[in-house]
């Protein structure tokens, strides 16, 4: 049985629990103790707090969304609101790039989408080499709150595709907390970023996918 | 990230077709809450509201000598701050120009529309007159921060009392304001901000659509009598894109000045 | 100490002024928050952890904590001149160490903490202020810490020990006139933030730092219900 409440730091969430102090918490003389502000989850096995706030913070596989700040002789300089400017090296670009050819492939201000395959103490590394990863053409770009990221991408990406099903737009969410939209038609790229701002100030509550069926019903025009 | 490219494209191109994403016309501003007497150590303040945007102004009152060549006039000073508690974009520092600007042109379009009646300000022919300082603080910026702060300025200089004054000491008593208002006349002279986005003109823009936008217009009017223009930024403009800004302008004037009269008290 | 000591404003010694919280007041930043306390007015922003700029000043090891306390112009009486003053400067490094000591700064290597405290309005106590509004952003704005910090002004009348000072009782003349005595506390009681400025004994002051911690407990409430209700006002302390 998982219980939620929001805590805040310093507050002791469970006291004399076995349970296993989760990300975000510490265990102190068997009291569960909250170290950031968040939505604690509680079961009898474990206790983490789930954060409704705070900057996006990157790991290794995240797919994230950013824009082209500056070229390098061996590479991009990409800034997607991390704690450092990303580095996306010629050598993990799906097609040959000339020494010379950087600028024709991506420009300074070009946004794209690209995956972090590596983080260290150099930096982070970033890759465009699957598929769906590249230079963004078209379409918008909406900035939400990282941290409603996996509501916005639903249960196995359920709640992404009723947004794509309902408005016919390609839809890709960063992990960043940016999201690309593009649709046949401005009006339906506009429909699809009010869904997805809906949801984000929707995500606290229960029943989401109803809500925002409805949503869709009353807004499809 | 500040500019985003492709929404700044998809902007522009929307407003070819005379849309704007939140569903405004060009000539619509965004829901406008005004509330004085915000800061009570100052004179007169205001905080405005518009849509996200958010602004405090306050109207301060010294004493000091005239001007030499205005023995019998008052002295006036506007200054902005873009705090960067307002927005990720502002740092903290010596004003740089932007809004050593914001501060001129508001300063300008007050100073120039036949708002304050400069000898009301005199306390001592030659010795002594009032100085009004307005100072503006921003909160939170999504976009047309100048316009929010100039009707802030006019809704702060409106309610704003002068302090008690002892005249044989040169004492002010700021604990103590009389009932008596800044000596005004009769005008409202509001500042609106046109801006050029692809080859349309709005107002009041969403940080968003500012970003999006290559040059902007700032036209600071009262009952349709202009007395102070601003052009900034790099693109020009034609003469229908001005002519187009000045009708915007006054479509938009009309609005801000019903909504100003209702709510100041 | 004089038991029938009648403060300005009738109240308790041990009485802090009505008190006001609000989170989530500026939507630009990462987290954000109002305190009030009686007529004093502080409105504090975070943006962070974010990108270091400039490089040069980076610390390897760990984030930076950057406060900035200001003091809007019209804010007093006495119109302050715009820009950073030397108590700006002193204030705004009190309010760094105030918080540090509850961050996990070594969780962000290299990264920035950045928090903007603005005082709306004054009437003694706006340090305390700041740092009551400046822990309440920095929780809302998902940073890590082990516990809030709240903070409160206690002090001294002539010989009697009080909570709260208001503007009208530092400006007090009479026998040994005010102490001043700001502190800053942890949930758990550990002191972050002293200062002092008056004339007192090691008891009274031993004695005013218990005060003080009550009045923190208070102070707590009405932060924590802040943060569990973001963008609702919420008021505490005796009315």
């Amino acid at each position: 049985m998982t219980n939620r409440q929001i805590v805040i730091p310093g507050e002791i969430i469970a006291e004399n629990t076995n349970a296993l102090p989760g990300e975000n918490t510490i265990k102190e003389d068997g009291k569960i103790i909250s170290q950031k502000y968040g939505l604690a989850e509680i079961s009898n096995e474990l206790i983490k707090i789930i954060p409704l706030s705070g900057a996006y913070l990157p790991r290794r596989g995240n797919i994230v969304i950013g824009e082209v700040e500056n070229i390098m002789f061996n590479g991009w300089l990409i800034n997607f609101n991390g704690p450092e400017t990303g580095f996306l090296s010629l050598t993990e670009v799906p097609m040959y790039v000339n020494k010379d050819g950087l600028e024709e492939v991506m420009k300074i201000g070009d946004m794209v989408i690209a995956k972090i395959w590596n983080m260290n103490r150099r930096g982070t590394d970033l890759s465009i080499k699957s598929r769906g990863l590249g230079k963004i053409e078209g379409g918008l770009i909406v900035k939400v709150n990282p941290n409603k990221v996996p509501r916005i991408i639903g249960k196995e990406g359920s709640m992404v595709n009723l947004i794509k099903d309902s408005t016919g737009c390609e839809l890709t969410v960063g992990q960043n907390g940016f999201v690309h939209i593009r649709g046949s038609s401005i009006e339906k790229e506009i429909l699809a970023k009010k869904a997805v701002l809906f949801i984000e100030k929707n995500s606290a509550q229960g029943g989401l996918t109803e809500d925002i069926t409805k949503w869709f019903e009353e807004n499809k025009n | 990230m500040e500019e985003i490219s492709i929404n700044s494209k998809k902007i522009a191109e929307y407003l070819n077709t005379g849309k704007r994403f939140d569903g405004r016309k060009p000539e619509e501003f965004r829901e406008l809450s005004i509330e004085t007497g915000v800061s009570i150590n100052a004179e007169g303040s205001a905080r405005v509201k518009l849509g996200n945007t958010d602004v405090i102004v306050g109207v301060k009152l010294a004493t000091a000598e005239p001007y030499a060549d205005s023995p019998n006039k008052g002295n006036f000073m506007v200054s902005a701050e873009l705090s960067p508690m307002s927005s990720p974009r502002f740092e903290s520092g010596p004003p740089k120009f932007p809004v050593i600007e914001f501060g001129r042109v508001l300063d300008r379009g007050l100073r120039e529309s036949g708002f304050i009646k400069w000898e009301g300000l005199c306390i001592e022919e030659g010795k002594r007159v009032w100085t009004l300082f307005v100072d503006i603080y921003t909160l939170n910026d999504d976009g047309n921060l100048m316009d929010a702060a100039g009707i802030g300025a006019i809704a702060a200089m409106k309610t704003a009392k002068l302090p008690s004054f002892d005249k044989e000491t040169g004492i002010i008593d700021y604990k103590h304001p009389t009932d008596n208002p800044l000596p005004l006349n009769d005008v409202t002279p509001i500042a609106i901000t046109a801006y050029k986005i692809g080859n349309k003109i709005i107002v009041d823009p969403t940080r968003e659509e500012q970003d999006a936008a290559t040059s902007r217009v700032t036209i600071g009017s009262s009952d349709g009598i202009i007395s102070s223009v601003q052009k900034g930024e790099e693109d020009s403009m034609t003469q229908e894109e001005i002519g187009e800004a000045l009708d915007l302008a006054d479509k938009a004037y009309k609005d801000v000045f019903k909504n100003l009269q209702n709510q100041i008290k | 100490m004089a038991e029938n000591f009648k403060r300005m404003d009738g109240r308790e010694l041990t009485e802090m002024r009505p008190i006001a919280a609000q989170v989530g007041i500026i939507p630009n930043a990462n987290g954000s928050a109002m305190f009030q306390s009686g007529k004093t007015i502080a409105y504090a922003a975070v943006y962070g952890p974010r990108e270091h700029h400039p490089r040069s000043q980076r610390n390897p090891k760990r984030a930076t904590l950057r406060c900035k306390y200001n003091m809007i112009s019209f804010s007093v009486n006495d119109r302050i001149r715009p820009g950073p003053s030397r108590r700006s400067t002193e204030i705004s490094k009190i309010t760094e160490w105030a918080i540090t000591p509850v961050l996990m700064l070594e969780k962000f290597p290299g990264m920035v903490i950045d928090v903007h405290i603005n005082i709306i309005q004054a009437d003694a106590g706006t340090r305390c202020a700041g740092i009551n509004a400046a822990a309440m952003a920095i929780a809302h704005a998902g940073i890590p810490m082990k516990e809030m910090v709240s903070s409160v002004s206690s002090g001294k009348l002539d010989k009697t020990l009080v909570i709260d000072l208001d503007k009208a009782e530092e400006d007090f003349e009479e026998g040994e006139g005010p102490t001043d005595i700001p502190v800053s506390m942890t949930q758990s009681g550990k002191v972050t933030h002293l200062q002092l400025d008056g004339k007192i004994n090691k008891e009274e002051l031993k004695e005013a730092i218990k005060m003080a911690e009550a009045a923190c407990k208070e102070i707590h409430e009405v932060q924590k219900e802040a943060l569990k209700n973001v963008g609702k006002l919420i008021e505490g302390g005796k009315k």
